[in-house]
């Protein structure tokens, strides 16, 4: 069973803090992370591994050249292999675009019975890539997964929705896009570790995958972004204290009367 | 591609069950504002089986409802709903596609732009018209809302975005509006997909589904144990409103992930969000930092909530929460 998860890397948040008259947020350090939710992608992928006989776990991650380290991660955490798709030609690609390289980097590998990723990521949080990726390799998607049930040839698939979740039976191969629910993911151990030191992680560009340049990076994307700007956000806070006089609550009970809530 | 062949603004209305949500009529109100701008008509595409009153839409300001109905549709699997939108569009050519940015609308948008190669813009919150290029401008929250971008897709159409639920009003309803109502059948080889719906399961934890509430009551690691965290749950229900949670709410196991707002949860702007013992982590503001009018009742002042509150209480909650419960059941008694 060949199994294909799509990790990406992102700015990590933990030292994150934000400025409060712009709202925005101002990184500290450079941590870059795998996405929260790819981790959870590949601990699926993993879990599957050990229910079922001859899997092969690939992480694919398109980036630049930095995001090897990402790779080298998940062959810690332990993926069989990873694959970096980087080139200048990927640049400013949006979620259609890159849906097209990851899609071709599948293709070129032969073809999966199962691909698995987040549900988004927490830097661009569009959660577009997975279900067009699914599309453009004809398989069917289920989006928002947070249970996967191998059955033989097919398995039962849980799908979070607003009310509730959807159960779905699907054989394979289909796509999954997976939330933080489906489980928790663990840390390397030394012997991965030592293993991702040794890995070889090949890098494909346009070339290898067999993409014609016009449809990657920004030459091929659809979108543009016209201006980028701070949301104010900065309020004009009231700052009560609590002092057993029984104001504060009396003027919550305002808000909420003027508010029509009560 | 020529883009004078595209005319008009289609919404993908939102169904469950067959039934219209009342989110479509966000889209519509969305839909109405554009379609003037532009002076075409605006089309609303309902995919299901059999979906009842259709009118309605009509009367929320829809020019025109095509209703793709199959047995097919009856629930909820991408691929066909996918299939059917991309047709649809095909067909009919409008300039503009919006849909809502819920499970549904997140899953067959990304899909049906993959299919025709046009652009689409995940999650916006606000949407108008560039009178000079005549095109969409969609602007989006991102990085958890610290950034807002404005997009726009200027070489291919359709023009594709979400639009986070409740960032518009619903669409006024008049009943002496006139429209069409088209239906669509298409061949069932359109729909074929090897995967098989079993079940809808609601959520029993859940009596308000956070991402619809008006109001949301939320609690953190300030309510201190599964004890303190059923406060909020009373408040909430006192209130109408949905319950929300920190992360640490929910990874201490004092509610269910659902119930998550935040970066690693879901993303909600109700009228008012009450933060109850949450010291606003970004994560956590990156969820509801958007909310109209937000109250946070935490101990320490120096709390990052208090930083996107309007409305701050510097005090326990598990002393404030009481009180108010107390207020509130006092004031229910006498209305």
């Amino acid at each position: 069973m060949k199994i294909m998860v799509f990790i990406k890397q992102v700015p990590g948040t933990d030292n994150v803090k934000m400025n409060p008259e712009t709202g925005t947020m101002v990184r500290t350090g450079s941590n870059n992370v795998i996405n929260p939710l790819d981790e959870n992608a590949l601990e699926e992928a993993l879990s599957i591994k050990r229910q079922v006989q001859d899997a092969v776990v690939t992480a694919i991650s398109m980036g630049p050249l930095s995001a090897r380290k990402a790779l080298n991660e998940a062959i810690a955490l332990g993926a069989d292999a990873g694959v970096l798709l980087s080139s200048r030609a990927f640049a400013g690609s949006d979620t259609i675009a890159t849906a097209r390289v990851l899609s071709a980097a599948v293709r070129k590998l032969g073809g999966a019975d199962l691909v698995l990723c987040g549900e988004r990521a927490t830097d661009g949080e569009t959660g577009q890539t997975g279900p067009m990726i699914a599309e453009m390799l004809g398989l069917p998607v289920i989006t928002f997964v947070k249970r996967i049930q191998m059955n033989g040839d097919r398995a039962v698939v849980e799908r979070m929705v607003e009310n509730g979740f959807e159960r779905v039976e699907v054989p394979f191969p289909f796509l999954a896009t997976v939330i933080k629910d489906i489980n928790e993911p663990s840390f390397p151990t030394l012997a991965g570790k030592l293993r991702a030191g040794k890995a070889e992680v090949p890098v494909w560009g346009p070339v290898e995958l067999g993409l014609d340049n016009g449809k990657l990076g920004l030459a091929g994307s659809p979108t543009r972004v016209v201006k980028v700007f701070s949301p104010k956000l900065a309020r004009n806070t009231r700052l009560l204290k609590q002092d057993g006089s029984g104001q504060a609550v009396r003027e919550l009970l305002k808000v909420l009367r003027e508010k029509e809530v009560i | 591609m020529s883009l004078q062949e595209y005319r008009g603004v289609m919404v993908v209305a939102e169904q469950k069950n067959n039934k219209i949500h009342s989110t479509t009529y966000e889209l519509l109100n969305w839909g109405r504002g554009l379609a003037d701008k532009l002076d075409c008509g605006l089309y609303c595409a309902v995919l299901g089986n059999n979906v009842q009153e259709l009118d309605e839409l009509i009367f929320r300001g829809a020019d025109r409802v095509y209703h793709v109905s199959s047995p097919c549709l009856e629930n909820f699997l991408a691929r066909p709903y996918a299939a059917a939108l991309a047709r649809l569009v095909e067909e009919e050519k409008p300039e503009i596609v919006v849909a809502a940015a819920t499970t549904t609308g997140r899953t067959i948008m990304p899909m049906a732009a993959a299919r025709l190669e046009t652009g689409l813009t995940a999650d916006c919150t606000g949407l108008d018209i560039d009178p000079v290029e005549r095109i969409l401008l969609q602007t989006r929250p991102a990085i958890g809302g610290n950034i807002m971008a404005t997009i726009k897709t200027p070489f291919t159409r359709p023009q594709m975005a979400t639009v986070r639920p409740r960032s518009a009003r619903q669409a006024a309803r008049d009943t002496a509006r006139r429209g069409e109502i088209v239906a669509k059948h298409y061949d069932g080889a359109l729909f074929s997909t090897p995967e098989n719906f079993l079940a809808f399961v609601k959520d029993t934890t859940q009596d308000v589904n956070i991402q619809d509430a008006d109001i949301i009551v939320a609690g953190g690691k300030g309510m201190k144990n599964r004890e303190g965290f059923k406060l909020v749950e009373e408040l909430a229900s006192l209130l109408g409103a949905g319950v929300g949670a920190s992360r640490d709410a929910v990874d201490l196991g004092w509610v269910p992930y659902s119930h998550q707002v935040g970066l690693s949860g879901k993303t909600v702007a109700p009228k008012i969000y009450i933060a109850l013992g949450i010291s606003g982590k970004i994560q956590h503001l990156a969820g509801m930092q958007t909310s109209e009018y937000i109250v946070a009742v935490n101990k320490d002042p120096e709390a990052q909530i208090f930083k996107v509150a309007d409305l701050g209480i510097v005090g326990d909650a598990l002393e404030v929460v009481p009180q108010l419960i107390d207020q509130l059941k006092s004031i229910k008694a006498n209305a």
